[in-house]
Formats: C-alpha cells, sequence, structure tokens
C-alpha cells in the first residue's frame, strides 16, 4: 500500500468514525422523541387540554392549569430575565473591558453551571420566607429568571462579539453616541443571536423541574394569582410518574409531549416573526424608493 | 493659509506600546495632505486621535493636544461625539451597515441620532450621494443593500455617509487599498472635487498616489513625523535622507 492510498483510508475511517458518532448521539434523541410521542398522544383530547388536574386517575383529568401554570412562569421569568440577561450581556460586551466585567462574565458562567436546586433553595430562602410570600407563581417566576440570566447574558455577549468591530466604528465615527450605537447598531446586527440565545433560555426553563418544588410548589386547581402556588408541566409529569395509576402515568406523557409542542411552538414562532419583520422593513425602504423615483 | 487641524506634542498609546510620539503638525484648511511612511509607523494612529477614534480601542491613551479651529479636542469640556460629526472618518475596508439599505447607510448618522424629517432626509441622500459621485450609479436602487454593490461603490457609499453628518474635515485611512485601479481613479477624483468644501487628510501606502492627489505630504517613520511640506518638495527634494530613501525604494 503506497503513501496516498493509506493517507485515503485513514481519512475514510476518520470522517466514518465522526458518522457513527453522530447517529450514537442521535439514537436517544429520536428513541425520546418517538416514545413521548407514540405513549403521549393517546391521552391528548380536547378534555385533557381544559380540564383541571385533581390527581386521582378518574376519567375527565386534564393538565389545563398546568399549562397555564407553565405558561405563566415562563412570562414572568422572561420579563425578569430577558432584560436583566440582555443588559448583562451588553454591559460585558460593550463596556466591560475592565476588572468589573471580567468578574461579571466569570460569576456568570459559574452562575450557568450552578445546579437549578441550589438556585431553587435561594429563591425559597429570599422569596418564600425572606418576604414572606410563601409558595407562589411568583417565586417560581424568580428561580427560573435567575436560572436564565446567565444563558441570556452569555448569548447576547457573543452575539454583539460576532458583529465586526467595523460596524461599531463606523458607527462611532459618524458622531452616534456610544449607547445608540450599541442599541441601533450592535443590537441589530446580533438580534439573531440574542434571539436563539433567548429560546434557548426559555426552553431551559419551560422543562425545569427541581426549583419549582421549592417555589411555586403545586396545585391542582386553576390559579392566576403571583402569590398563589401553581401547577406546571413539570411537576405534572414529576407527580404523576410516581403514581401507581396507569391512567396517570398516561397522563404524564400526555404532559410531556405537550411541553415539547409548547416549546416547539414558541420556537418556531418567534423565528417566523423574527422573518416577518425584515420582510416589513424592506417594505418600508420600497416606499422611500418610490418616494424618490417619483421625485425625479 | 489657515491651519484647520494642529496638533501639538501629540502620543499615542496602545497599551505600553508608544504609537505615536511627539508629533507637531499642522493640517492646512481646504486642502488634500497625505500622510505616508512605511506600515506601522504610526499613521492610522495619528488620524485616528485627530477624531478622538484612537481612545475606542481598548488600552488605547493620548496626550498632548490637537486643536481644530484653535479648540483643543481633547479638553474637558469637548464631546468625543461631537468631534466625530465635525472630523469624519473613512476606513481602509469598505463598512457599510450590511442590515441597512444604500439609502439607510447614507443617513445613518442623522437617523442614528433622531433625525425623522423625510424631506431632510431624502434632500441629504441626494446631495451626499452626488457629493460622492455615486448618485448616477445606485439612484435606482436605494432600497438595495449596502453591501449588495461592489468595493469601490461601497467605499464611497461610506464617503458618502461620512460627507451627510456635515463635517468640517474628513479622514481617510488609506481608502483605496481595498480597490483596483479604476476605483482608486475614481475616488482620487471625487477627492479632489471635495477639497473646495473640505480640509482631508489621507493615510495612504501608495506613494503615487499621495504624489497625485495630495497638496501636501507628511512622512512618518516609527512613530515620528520626518518631515512635513508641499508635496512637490517630498518627492522631488526632500530635505531628509530618510524620506528620500523611503520614497526612492531604498530602504533599510
Amino acid at each position: 500500500m503506497n503513501t496516498y492510498e493509506y493517507r485515503k483510508l485513514k481519512n475514510t475511517l476518520a470522517s466514518g468514525l465522526a458518522l457513527a458518532c453522530v447517529i450514537l448521539a442521535l439514537i436517544p434523541l429520536v428513541y425520546i422523541l418517538a416514545g413521548v410521542v407514540m405513549k403521549g398522544a393517546p391521552a391528548l383530547s380536547w378534555e385533557f387540554l381544559t380540564n383541571r388536574t385533581v390527581g386521582t386517575g378518574e376519567p375527565g383529568e386534564g393538565i389545563g392549569n398546568a399549562i397555564v401554570g407553565t405558561l405563566l412562569l415562563v412570562f414572568y421569568a422572561s420579563m425578569i430575565g430577558l432584560p436583566v440577561g440582555i443588559l448583562t450581556g451588553i454591559y460585558v460586551s460593550e463596556y466591560g473591558n475592565n476588572k468589573f466585567g471580567t468578574a461579571v462574565r466569570f460569576f456568570n458562567d459559574v452562575l450557568a453551571n450552578f445546579p437549578s436546586i441550589v438556585v431553587g433553595l435561594l429563591a425559597y430562602a429570599l422569596v418564600v420566607a425572606y418576604l414572606n410570600v410563601g409558595f407562589s407563581l411568583i417565586a417560581g417566576s424568580v428561580a427560573l429568571s435567575i436560572i436564565m440570566i446567565p444563558i441570556v447574558a452569555n448569548t447576547t455577549e457573543e452575539a454583539l462579539r460576532m458583529v465586526p468591530n467595523s460596524l461599531r466604528e463606523g458607527a462611532l465615527a459618524l458622531g452616534v453616541a456610544r449607547w445608540r450605537t450599541v442599541l441601533k447598531v450592535m443590537l441589530v446586527s446580533g438580534r439573531a443571536g440574542i434571539v436563539t440565545g433567548a429560546l434557548l433560555a426559555i426552553a431551559r426553563i419551560a422543562g425545569e423541574t427541581a426549583p419549582l418544588l421549592l417555589t411555586a410548589f403545586y396545585s391542582s386547581y386553576w390559579s392566576f394569582s403571583p402569590t398563589e402556588p401553581i401547577a406546571s408541566l413539570p411537576l405534572t409529569i414529576f407527580r404523576n410518574y410516581n403514581s401507581p395509576s396507569e391512567v396517570l402515568l398516561q397522563q404524564a406523557w400526555g404532559a410531556a409531549l405537550v411541553l415539547i409542542i409548547i416549546v416547539l411552538t414558541l420556537n418556531i414562532g418567534v423565528r417566523l416573526f423574527m422573518r416577518q419583520k425584515t420582510k416589513k422593513s424592506k417594505a418600508v425602504k420600497m416606499r422611500w424608493m418610490t418616494r424618490l423615483s417619483r421625485r425625479d | 493659509m489657515d491651519d484647520k487641524i494642529v496638533t501639538k506634542g501629540l502620543n499615542a498609546y496602545f497599551g505600553d506600546v508608544h504609537a505615536v510620539k511627539g508629533i507637531d503638525i499642522r493640517i492646512p484648511k481646504n486642502a488634500i495632505t497625505a500622510i505616508i511612511g512605511p506600515s506601522g509607523c504610526g499613521k492610522s494612529t495619528l488620524i485616528r486621535c485627530m477624531n478622538r477614534m484612537h481612545e475606542v480601542v481598548r488600552g488605547a491613551r493620548v496626550t498632548g493636544e490637537v486643536l481644530l479651529d484653535g479648540r483643543d479636542i481633547y479638553g474637558s469640556q469637548m464631546d468625543p461625539v461631537l468631534v466625530r460629526t465635525k472630523v469624519g472618518m473613512v476606513f481602509q475596508k469598505p463598512n457599510p451597515f450590511p442590515t441597512m439599505s444604500i439609502y439607510d447607510n447614507v443617513v445613518a448618522g442623522m437617523r442614528l441620532n433622531g433625525e425623522k424629517d423625510w424631506k431632510r432626509l431624502d434632500a441629504t441622500v441626494e446631495r451626499s450621494l452626488k457629493l460622492a459621485a455615486l448618485w448616477d450609479e445606485v439612484k435606482h436602487q436605494l432600497d438595495a443593500s449596502g453591501v449588495s454593490i461592489s468595493g469601490g461603490q461601497q467605499q464611497r457609499l461610506c464617503i458618502a455617509r461620512a460627507l451627510a453628518v456635515q463635517p468640517e474635515a474628513l479622514l481617510l485611512d488609506e481608502p483605496c487599498s481595498a480597490l483596483d485601479p479604476i476605483a482608486t481613479a475614481k475616488i482620487e477624483d471625487l477627492l479632489f472635487d471635495l477639497k473646495d468644501k473640505y480640509t482631508i487628510v489621507i493615510v495612504t501606502h501608495n506613494m503615487q498616489q499621495a504624489a497625485r492627489v495630495a497638496d501636501f505630504t507628511a512622512f512618518m517613520y516609527m512613530g515620528e513625523l520626518i518631515e512635513f511640506g508641499v508635496t512637490k518638495k517630498i518627492f522631488e527634494n526632500p530635505d531628509k535622507e530618510l524620506t528620500e530613501k523611503y520614497i526612492t525604494g531604498r530602504f533599510g
């Protein structure tokens, strides 16, 4: 065998090995997805989606209040976590070339890898116990937002760093103030990355279970109040899966499927919205265009 | 002749690196001044000090004075943002905003600072693009992306963008080094037309270019200003031996 053939063989082997690993990594993903769809789909019905959780395994039970609970938790957590996370990312990337910025970056990384149950404990100590709010929607949202912040901050920083420096300098050289440059040039250029980071964080917190145990707790009833305990899909899955009832087990799979569908819908929805927005700004440009040509 | 920009004992640093060493130069008004010199001699840093763009870089620092019409732009009362609207800058690589149309790029400075009056924006777009000799080439595609045109056109778009904020002086940092000879010729013609209204400083590696367009030429070496004078004199009869060596290509 000559050198060329040997090299070719090594090349084929290496790419074959890489492909094999990809397939290996895909197996659990496909297995889980297929399992959830197959076991969860039979549970789905209008009643299942709109009735409340009771927990006895009687017919006519549903997960309606858990769906609402998860949506509310994610909404409130995003209200807190997205602005704080994005602004932190902006600070670290645009103004953080100092010791404080380095420290923030370091603690962000630490926080991002924190066990979520510890975050739950923190929110418990702070909101449930110290502020004396008790187990509540707001306590759960605070816990989830703390998980969200480092993810959003890191992805925002990354997205802003990806924007070429020439654009930043181009705007500054036009006499555009620093904060306007960040807001209108940097954020616009890096928005795809920032949105991806936000979606990643939302997907992550939508499935969080442990911190909710200590904060939002659980409720079998419909609840919308920020200061009351509230149901959530992950906790419904957790609770039902621990029960001996076949019906409740089935409901756990159904809830898992619904959770996956919610996250996917959110993901696709936001991406479509972003695309729509770019189209819209194109339409605005077209209007200027026609105005200018009319003047000629 | 009046001096538009005067530097006095100007030093610029990147961290510990002393890039510009005690430079005194008087940039004449409504003329083209070229700065030549080998790579890394501090040419770009020098002009970046003239509109306070040097300090944008991490760890960068400036000492000394830069007077714009007699006022120190590094004075405590001076707003760097205001300085940059008076002294515009064009960079080595064309850098139109890729997310904006040609129209938006030209008025980026105005719109980003909050201007919303369509009539003024329209008028500025047309005036600036005509000044930059680009209007006829792009007037039917103002809605196209700023990066959809050729490199030479992009660079003229950047010049139009800089002119749109109505500066008094224009700094060009090797504006033609990424362009072909035809696009280069167009930019040189353009600079020639602009010098009636603007004070222009151009950094260039191309000595023929300096000889063609500049009224005055400065030669820099290792962060120091070696010689400054009328272009013809610098190229035909320089005072310093170093200048002559560089210009005749017998360097080092």
